[in-house]
């Protein structure tokens, strides 16, 4: 009967050890809709029984720029290498803003998606990678506002804006290998959560935010080229800008680094994912 | 087979010729239970760990209680066998199940399925209380499997089947739980994968709704898909399995014709349970070995072994075991349980204010009279030794079933009808009053008392 319809090999093969790969792309490929009803419910989860819903992508990194620009822009006189401050420090907070919240929410994920991962099966990778993902519909909206800002002061554009989806990409990455190497480590270990908001902290004032790389002291400038948002930030204003030639080799920097980290990341996280169901 | 006492049962009718969809080999998985207990570790540990003393580290690890939850569990299941997997909790029924969902990875072992597996190990997981109840039915079924196309093929048979019209656009949040479980199961109930895993999902929801589920999963079933079906609710394995496994300790015990799994698992459970006498290989939950028990007799006023007390007979329980190694600080238990492993009541070495005892090496026996009137119906016993510290040292589940009549042995005392409720007999004194027209104030009742 319906033995003739069962395939010669298996479809599932279960055995002990570190099998599944984190990276098995036909199984990722075969799961992609799931994949997208997780980014899917992110969002819609985000702004439920909110009075100001989607607005609050909008809010976040706008009051952010207000502040920013009256206290370091105007008070501390923090240069911005001739671009006007709010420009220069919103397009640095829209790239921080996606970074900093997606880390958060793909860190915790997979705890707070407990459930999820002790009564089903399917990529794990999933649930911090759809963290990343619903972000980048906030950082579209938010980019709405970084090109009525440009409007506004009237800054030219240049062909350097074919640029930007490489760097979006790039910082997706970095979103991707912070948050999925923090979301495994802390199934084990739940310090991370205490952890996390005070790293972002620190990890905001090490970035060129709102200062430009060359406010740090010259022989100084190669420890900031480690943190790869260095390169993108400063990347992502002189492609918007054109206020002064692309650094290509902090870039280069950035790059590499992500690439590393991305690497160890997701060696982590399928070292892990195996103990989660047992463990989280 | 392991255990001789357990007889294979003849495997369910299908040729031999025809290939499984599922065929499990050796399949064990252990747990730790320190780290279990502990939830997890802070990093701090781990460091103070690793600092301290690798070495130390490793054999700590050695050294943490190891639990089996699965020991070298083997079967085969052919296409459209629907399969009803049984035992006490704790016998490793979720565990099975987590592992051919691919939840959570064997210890040793290997499982090879030629179909897809859709699993229903909980009832509505993934369902967010903030989604309406349409956003939810999208979600859950991506979540347990489904193609966006397929639940749009399906919705409206699945919202009416959870009879949730009126609902569809409201937060789940706001469902009552009745709802809520109807909306859950209906999308799982729809769900069409070669192989279907599904999880005591029928405890949940009213009477009539379980009734609604039951005839779905029978539906499914005789569709000719494959079905494995944990529960504890007998009736509904029997209606709908054609084959039954029993789990024990990690272990098959019995595996074959649904009729004869279920009603050995409700009778006999175990020669242990039918004779008291504790093998050596029997299936210890755990301990340190530095004592072990053979056997447990109940034994009448006279002394002879029973397994039958009259209505109110005082129990006398005599334990034999073994102590290997000497302990000075042992604690003995009694535990009486329903043969459905509902605790009833326990009796300690402890109780009453009592010093531990100190056990040199030796056989030993210990004779314990409890005094309890335990209502008529079926008990067993459950015995541990321990360190006075907690931790265990031998304990032994489900031996020297018994059965308390419904009759004492005067015979003047009995239950009228079969149902008892509950297990424990109170001590009532019942006084009637009659309150007297003819009496002053100061006398307004009359104690009339009744009963014997």
């Amino acid at each position: 009967m319906e033995s003739s319809a069962l395939p010669h090999e298996p479809l599932v093969r279960i055995r002990p050890g570190r099998s599944w790969s984190a990276l098995d792309f036909p199984e990722l490929w075969a799961f992609r809709e799931l994949f997208y009803f997780l980014v899917w419910r992110d969002l819609k989860v985000r702004y439920k029984q909110t009075l100001l819903g989607v607005a609050w992508a909008i809010i976040q990194p706008v009051f952010t720029m207000l502040i920013f620009t009256l206290f370091f822009g105007r008070l501390a006189g923090i240069p911005s290498d001739g671009v006007p401050y709010p420009v220069f420090v919103y397009a640095g907070l829209l790239v921080w803003t996606f970074v900093s919240n997606t880390v958060i929410t793909s860190g915790n994920s997979l705890v707070t998606n407990a459930n999820l991962l002790s009564k089903i099966y399917f990529p794990r990778i999933f649930i911090p990678g759809a963290a990343v993902g619903a972000g980048l519909v906030d950082l579209a909206i938010a980019f709405i506002i970084l090109v009525g800002l440009m409007i506004y002061y009237q800054v030219a554009v240049s062909w350097g804006l074919l640029m930007v989806p490489l760097l979006i990409a790039m910082t997706t990455l970095l979103a991707v290998a912070v948050g999925t190497w923090l979301s495994a480590l802390n199934v084990k270990y739940r310090d991370v959560r205490f952890a996390l908001p005070f790293l972002i902290q620190i990890w905001m004032f090490v970035s060129p935010i709102i200062y430009p790389p060359s406010f740090v002291p010259e022989r100084w400038r190669w420890v900031l080229a480690l943190n790869p948002l260095t390169g993108i930030i400063d990347a992502f204003r002189v492609s918007l800008f054109g206020h002064q030639p692309l650094d290509w080799g902090t870039l280069a920097v950035s790059a590499a680094v992500i690439l590393i980290m991305l690497t160890y990341s997701i060696y982590a996280f399928w070292k892990m994912e195996e103990t989660f169901a047992d463990i989280v | 087979m392991r255990f001789g006492r357990w007889k294979r049962l003849s495997p369910i009718s299908f040729s031999q010729a025809v290939k499984p969809i599922i065929s499990a080999e050796n399949l064990s998985k252990r747990y730790q239970i320190g780290a279990r207990e502990e939830g997890y570790s802070t990093l701090r540990e781990a460091i103070v760990r690793a600092v301290n003393s690798p070495l130390k580290r490793l054999r700590r690890r050695a050294a943490d209680e190891m639990v089996w939850a699965l020991k070298d569990v083997s079967f085969e299941v052919k296409p459209g066998d629907v399969v009803g997997i049984i035992g006490r909790n704790g016998a490793g029924k979720s565990t099975l199940l987590k592992i051919l969902s691919r939840i959570t990875k064997p210890t040793t072992g290997a499982v090879d399925l030629y179909g897809r597996v859709g699993s229903l190990l909980e009832v509505g997981t993934g369902f967010h209380p903030e989604l309406t109840g349409r956003e939810n039915v999208y979600f859950n079924g991506a979540i347990l499997g489904m193609k966006r196309v397929e639940i749009q093929n399906k919705f409206d048979e699945i919202v009416s089947f959870a009879e949730v019209e009126k609902f569809l656009d409201t937060p789940v949040k706001r469902y009552s739980s009745g709802m809520h479980v109807r909306l859950a199961f209906a999308v799982a109930a729809h769900l069409d994968p070669e192989i279907l895993i599904v999880d005591e999902v029928l405890a949940v929801g009213d009477a009539t709704f379980q009734k609604k589920c039951l005839g779905r999963m029978g539906d499914v079933a005789k569709e000719g898909r494959t079905v494995l079906f944990v529960s504890h609710n007998m009736i509904a394995v029997k209606s709908l399995c054609s084959r039954a496994m029993l789990l024990e300790s990690g272990l098959v015990m019995c595996d074959g014709n649904v009729d004869q799994v279920v009603d050995s698992y409700l009778t006999s459970g175990s020669d242990m349970a039918a004779t008291g006498i504790i093998p050596d290989d029997a299936p210890r939950l755990w301990g340190t070995g530095e004592a072990k028990f053979r056997s447990v007799q109940l034994t009448d006023d006279s002394g002879h072994s029973t397994t039958q007390l009259y209505l109110g007979q005082p129990l006398r329980v005599v334990l034999t075991f073994d102590v290997l190694k000497e302990i000075k600080d042992a604690v003995i238990e009694v535990d009486i349980a329903t043969l459905d492993a509902v605790p009833v009541t326990f009796a300690s070495t402890l109780d009453g204010g009592m010093p531990p005892i100190h056990l040199p090496v030796g056989c030993h026996t210990l004779t314990v009279e409890i005094d309890v009137v335990l209502l008529p119906r079926q008990y067993t016993f459950v015995i541990a030794i321990n360190h006075v510290e907690g931790t265990t040292v031998d304990w032994i589940e489900r031996v020297c079933d018994f059965t308390v009549l419904n009759v004492a042995q005067s015979g003047n005392d009995s239950y009228r009808w079969t149902s008892v409720r509950g297990y424990v007999r109170p001590v009532a004194q019942w006084h009637l009053s009659e309150l007297s027209e003819k009496s002053n104030s100061q006398v307004v009742a009359e104690d009339v008392p009744v009963g014997g």
